[in-house]
């Protein structure tokens, strides 16, 4: 299966990248606590770890974006010095980031100069693009806007970017969270690839699974320090877990279904132009969800989320009153307030800035939305007691770290933002509940946390819409998922009968029926 | 008679315009680099000033020029810090510059308060001269003028071939990117907005050293904010900076030659004319948010907060 | 040692209070410095300009009537800015207010219609609400930046009232020069201190502050405001509207500077002359920044400023020029925008570890 150059990397060798006791304090937070980990020639080492547990901070340490208070890095043996992303990419470091560091007005051949520090590099760069292309399965066309491309094809620019530069190191950070199954495997081939090469990779992840299928050790960090490294050869997905949280998993998901009632949130055969530079049209999307079911929104990144998630909320009223309706009742042309008096609720992907004002303090962040459904003003002026009130008893419901409501939210750590976001949406008591993005950069307590409640709410009759890009997510919390391709939704297919196989054929543009066949030709 | 007289608009046009390209093209490459610098009108005041001084004392104009775009980038050096270091609100801070280089201007061209000289002259070029109609043109527009077209295209071939232009798109589209890329943000910003100081300063220049070659306090009278709405009305494309600027400066002329043509309206009315055409342009071209969004600078107006 | 920014995850209430002194401090020693380079003792300079007119009950009286067109105006750009609603145009709102009051006291003039003054009033309020109701208009309608447009819109209005007093509204006994009649005596502002030029409108003042308090802190749609401003897509997503809160802002800052520019027409001035505002909606912008967007900030603001504006005539009994008070303006503002920084984050000194390689 592995390459012959990848089967026993030498480990008395000089390790291509050695990290020794790097240490990195911000205000109110040790980053990381004495890291060190090595990568040998021909090895694919995982760097393992939860939301916050240090593995951004020490990629930006390797790249010279950080200068670390402490800690040494040697390439090959050598000491260097990474004071600037130029000088860690002159040493032959290369990294391929999680939100990529790509330009969108500007063309493919355009954003790939930008990474290169030498003239003699970006000569023929259009030729040598294909060349790269060719060689990986990294298919690009170097004369296409970024804009335009799908995530797919912008992390295959990023990754051509890099290789460009002939790196001895790659560094993948969180290279999976935006791509098909279908896709993840080809990825997968072309780090193969390289480790055949002989060049050492570091790839990120706290997807255990994907670490099983592909990497040769395991470094582990909780809370700014390594907790062990181990090979992934002996160890199993519930030892790396216990490894990475420090306990063991607690229960993600719903352990039961639903039961569905009547539909309380609709969408029918929308069509709307996006209002954003490369943005996606939605095309005839239709969406039914009931009460007492959790539906899930699969699908990758920009084919359509963020003008799906604008139409629900309100934030962009559609042209036919008819065209969204909450409980029956027509609410397409209705601004988000009016909506939310109808019942609905709403958690928006990003936290800070949108759900929540960063420099109000909790009261205000809860009075933010809960003023539509509760008696929190009379005749326009706010009623302060039962605004403190309200934010309280979302802090206690929802075991908000916080040390009172007088916290600004940009205060709160992004778990403990999340739940105070989610607790004053279900407080607000809606029939309808939609949630993008409900444990993106979320601890795992939080998430467990945030799951229950959902399901609780569904228990209760709610309808809830969690549109998500992490398909155990979906798989594990929903009773339906849909898929979301260029605009359209696909019909909702129950649990049982999903697959990620399945799923991901419908992310990557197959129609249903083809999904079905290909999944049932791939069992 | 008529022929004359058209002449005389298109070459009175072309000089009212050269002051508005050179302070819109500054700013163009300041908002390409991601910031909103609103201190264009103060940066011309300062310049204007300045540009006088030197201009009355030495009857140097080159040097004339040379400190104004000098004074011009020292002042929005104001800006840089503010913007770049302190991280205040752009908005808040051009309007700060604008107030600032109005007093700055004010108070040290105090001495020379409404008095004027002769000013930059035309360059005659021996044989051109005597064309008809081109010959008259060139014969009455002086050197700046041209300079400011030379300076059009040398700006719009920046930004499109080479790769400083390529890094200061870089930077306006998306500074994080950038940033992650080990691009210094703040030093590409900087160095934009000392070219955007310099070229306000030398469009103040032309004002009191070329134009009207006099000092008045706040003799700018909005053409600053004039050049900042070009940039929009240009989305943001050098070239058609110079037809805005053109088109203003038409608007602007039929001030002068408003009676000529015949036009029994009052002086005052016709003043109104560059604002109100201002506005109309404005809404005209701000009509299609979507369009406005996808030649803006994808980081313009942002904050830049590494992390 | 290098010092660094680290941002505060709270708001510091000291910087926040303590930034305007600071701001004031550094003007001050800038004038020092300023006074000595032109060769005048600083300390009788800075003295002439600071505190000298203010010395007496007359001094402090033009003090008052100075800071109320500032504060008035400074209260309505608060609420605006709050929202980042940049209304830039007050000084053309204020103008027109002018020609509107104006336009009624002359209609009226020598008609003895008692209260006239009144009427004169709420017109210039109206017509400023109106001028402004412009730019709010285009940006909500055709997107228009509200900066750009409502500042040309003063060029505008200056013209305008340059070619009214040139014209339909010229002192037909006023041997050709541009200005109006002298208004009759009851479309003039009642005094409210005899011997000085304060006015009834002075009374506005603590009516306008309590209202925006009370709007700001405690009412929702004061709350919107606050959070349009702090976090745009938060009042988005939150169902807060954004044209409404244009409208309301520039409805708003266009009423009191309406209502200014009437009562100093209907007040000090008398009349309608070519130049009405030594560039009170201006100086109002660093008001509102002064006085941190609060209506007690501003107030307090407003009457610095107005000493500023007072003392640069003062100093020019020592053949300093009047200008000086541009100057200070601008200084107090860059230094004021720059001691924010306090406030949002803290500075650290810190040597940077050299990396040992």
């Amino acid at each position: 299966m592995t390459p012959a150059a990848a089967a026993a990397p030498l480990a008395d060798a000089a390790p291509r990248l050695r990290v020794t006791g790097v240490r990195k304090q911000y205000p109110g937070c040790l980053a990381n606590d004495d890291v060190s980990l090595t990568v040998q020639p021909g090895e694919i080492l995982a760097l393992l770890g939860e939301n916050g547990a240090g593995k951004s901070t020490l990629v930006k340490v390797i790249y010279g974006l950080v200068t670390p208070d402490a800690g040494t890095i040697e390439i090959d043996g050598t000491p260097a010095t990474l004071a600037s992303p130029a000088a860690a990419r002159a040493a032959g470091i290369g990294v391929v980031f999680q939100h990529f560091s790509l330009f969108h007005s500007m063309t493919v051949a355009e954003n790939i100069a930008l990474g290169l520090d030498t003239p003699e590099g970006r000569r023929d760069l259009p030729a040598r693009i294909r060349a790269i292309g060719e060689r990986y399965g990294l298919a690009v066309d170097p004369d296409r806007v970024v804009g335009e491309l799908s995530v797919g094809e912008q992390q295959r620019v990023e990754i051509v970017r890099v290789l460009l530069q002939d790196p001895k190191v790659l560094i993948f950070d969180e290279p999976t969270s935006v791509l098909t199954p279908q896709a993840i495997a080809g990825l997968f081939d072309t780090l193969r690839r390289l480790r055949a090469e002989g060049r050492a990779i570091v790839f990120i992840s706290h997807k255990l699974e994907e670490i099983r299928a592909l990497c040769d050790r395991a470094t582990v960090l909780r809370g700014g320090r390594v907790v062990g490294t181990v090979p992934v050869a002996g160890a199993s997905v519930n030892d790396l877990a216990r490894m990475m949280i420090g306990q063991d998993m607690p229960p993600m998901g719903s352990d039961h279904a639903g039961r569905a009632g009547p539909v309380r949130l609709s969408v029918h055969a929308l069509r709307l132009p996006s209002d954003t530079p490369h943005g996606t049209a939605l095309d005839g999307l239709t969406l039914e969800a009931r009460g007492g079911e959790i539906l899930g929104i699969a699908g990758v990144a920009g084919n359509g989320q963020e003008e799906l998630l604008a139409v629900l909320s309100g934030e962009r009223p559609s042209p036919e009153a008819d065209d969204v309706r909450i409980d029956g009742q027509a609410a397409g042309r209705l601004p988000p307030g009016a909506r939310r008096k109808l019942g609905l609720g709403f958690v928006p992907g990003e936290r800070l800035g949108r759900g929540a004002v960063p420099p109000m303090n909790l009261a205000e962040n809860g009075f933010l939305t809960a003023h539509w459904r509760l008696p929190l003003t009379s005749r326009g002026f706010i009623r302060a007691r039962d605004r403190a009130a309200f934010a309280d008893r979302v802090i206690g419901a929802f075991k908000v770290a916080t040390r009172s409501r007088a916290t600004a939210a940009q205060a709160l750590s992004g778990g403990n933002l999340q739940r105070f976001i989610v607790g004053r949406e279900i407080l607000s008591e809606p029939s309808a509940l939609v949630v993008a993005y409900p444990t993106w950069g979320v601890d795992v307590a939080a998430v467990a946390a945030i799951h229950a409640a959902l399901v609780d709410l569904r228990d209760r009759g709610a309808a809830v819409v969690v549109l998500s890009e992490d398909l155990d997510e979906l798989l594990s919390l929903s009773d339906r998922v849909a898929v979301l391709y260029a605009g359209r939704l696909s019909a909702p297919i129950p649990r049982a009968d999903c697959t990620p196989e399945r799923l991901g054929l419908l992310m990557s543009g197959a129609t249903p029926l083809d999904a079905v066949t290909e999944a049932a030709h791939a069992a | 008679m008529e022929e004359s007289l058209w002449v005389a608009i298109l070459i009175a046009a072309m000089r009212t315009a050269t002051p508005l390209i050179l302070a819109a093209l500054g700013e163009l490459i300041v908002e390409k680099a991601g910031c909103v610098n609103l201190g264009v009108e103060g940066m011309m005041l300062v310049g204007a000033v300045t540009g006088f001084a030197v201009g009355l004392t030495t009857g140097n104009f080159a040097l004339a020029f040379v400190v104004a775009a000098v004074a011009g980038a020292v002042l929005s050096m104001v800006y840089a810090a503010l913007v770049l270091i302190f991280q205040v609100n752009q908005y808040a801070a051009g309007l700060s510059l604008t107030i600032l280089g109005g007093g700055v201007s004010a108070f040290w061209g105090q001495p020379w308060q409404g008095q004027n000289m002769t000013g930059l002259q035309p360059t005659v070029i021996p044989g051109l001269s005597d064309l008809p109609v081109i010959g008259t043109v060139f014969s009455r527009t002086d050197i700046v003028t041209w300079a400011a077209l030379a300076a059009c295209v040398a700006v719009a071939l920046v930004l499109t071939r080479t790769r400083a232009g390529l890094i200061l798109r870089a930077v306006g589209e998306n500074h994080d990117s950038a940033h992650a890329l080990g691009y210094s943000v703040r030093g590409v910003r900087t160095l934009a907005i000392a070219f955007g100081g310099a070229m306000a300063g030398m469009g103040g220049a032309y004002l009191s050293c070329v134009m009207t070659p006099l000092w008045i306090e706040g003799m700018t009278a909005g053409r600053g904010w004039i050049a900042v709405a070009l940039v929009v009305f240009a989305t943001w494309k050098p070239a058609r900076v110079v037809l805005g600027a053109w088109l203003f400066g038409a608007v602007s002329v039929m001030q002068i030659h408003g009676q000529a043509m015949g036009l029994a309206v009052s002086s005052h009315i016709l003043a109104m004319l560059p604002y109100l055409v201002t506005i109309l342009v404005l809404v005209l071209i701000s009509r299609d948010a979507t369009r406005i969004r996808l030649a803006a600078p994808g980081s313009l107006g942002k904050p830049f907060k590494p992390a | 040692m290098l010092p660094r920014l680290v941002l505060r995850l709270q708001p510091s209430a000291l910087a926040l209070y303590g930034a305007p002194v600071i701001a004031l401090i550094f003007t001050l020693a800038f004038g020092y410095v300023l006074f000595a380079s032109i060769g005048r003792d600083p300390l009788a300079a800075l003295h002439a300009y600071f505190i000298a007119p203010v010395n007496s009950t007359f001094g402090l009286s033009e003090l008052l009537l100075t800071a109320l067109p500032l504060a008035l105006i400074g209260l309505g750009l608060a609420v605006g800015f709050r929202a980042n609603i940049w209304n830039i145009g007050a000084e053309g709102q204020l103008l027109l207010g002018a020609i509107g009051g104006g336009s009624v006291a002359l209609a009226l003039w020598g008609e003895g219609v008692p209260g006239t003054f009144i009427l004169v009033c709420l017109t210039g309020a109206i017509t400023g609400m109106a001028w402004a109701a412009i730019p709010a208009f285009l940006r909500i309608r055709f997107n228009a930046n509200e900066i750009l447009t409502s500042l040309m819109l003063i060029y505008v209005a200056d013209q305008l009232l340059g070619y009214l007093v040139h014209g339909p509204l010229k002192n037909p006994q006023g041997f050709g020069f541009p200005e109006s009649r002298l208004f009759s005596a009851e479309a003039q502002m009642p005094l409210l201190w005899d011997g000085t030029r304060l006015h009834v409108g002075w009374l506005l003042l603590p009516v306008a502050a309590v209202g925006i308090w009370l709007f700001l802190s405690h009412t929702l749609a004061g709350f919107r405001m606050r959070v349009g401003g702090d976090a745009e897509p938060a009042a988005a997503y939150a169902g807060f509207s954004r044209p409404g809160m244009i409208w309301l802002s520039f409805l708003l800052t266009g009423g009191l500077a309406g209502l200014v520019g009437a009562m100093e027409v209907a007040g000090p001035v008398g009349q309608l002359l070519p130049t009405i505002s030594p560039g009170y909606g201006f100086a109002a912008i660093i008001v509102a920044f002064l006085g941190r967007l609060t209506p007690l900030g501003v107030v307090l603001a407003a009457h610095l400023l107005a000493l500023i504006l007072i003392g640069g005539e003062n100093v020019q009994m020592l053949g300093v020029p009047s200008s000086v008070a541009q100057l200070f303006q601008g200084v107090l503002l860059v230094a004021l925008l720059a001691s924010d920084v306090l406030v949002r984050f803290r500075v650290v000194w810190s040597t940077p570890a050299r990396r040992a390689a």
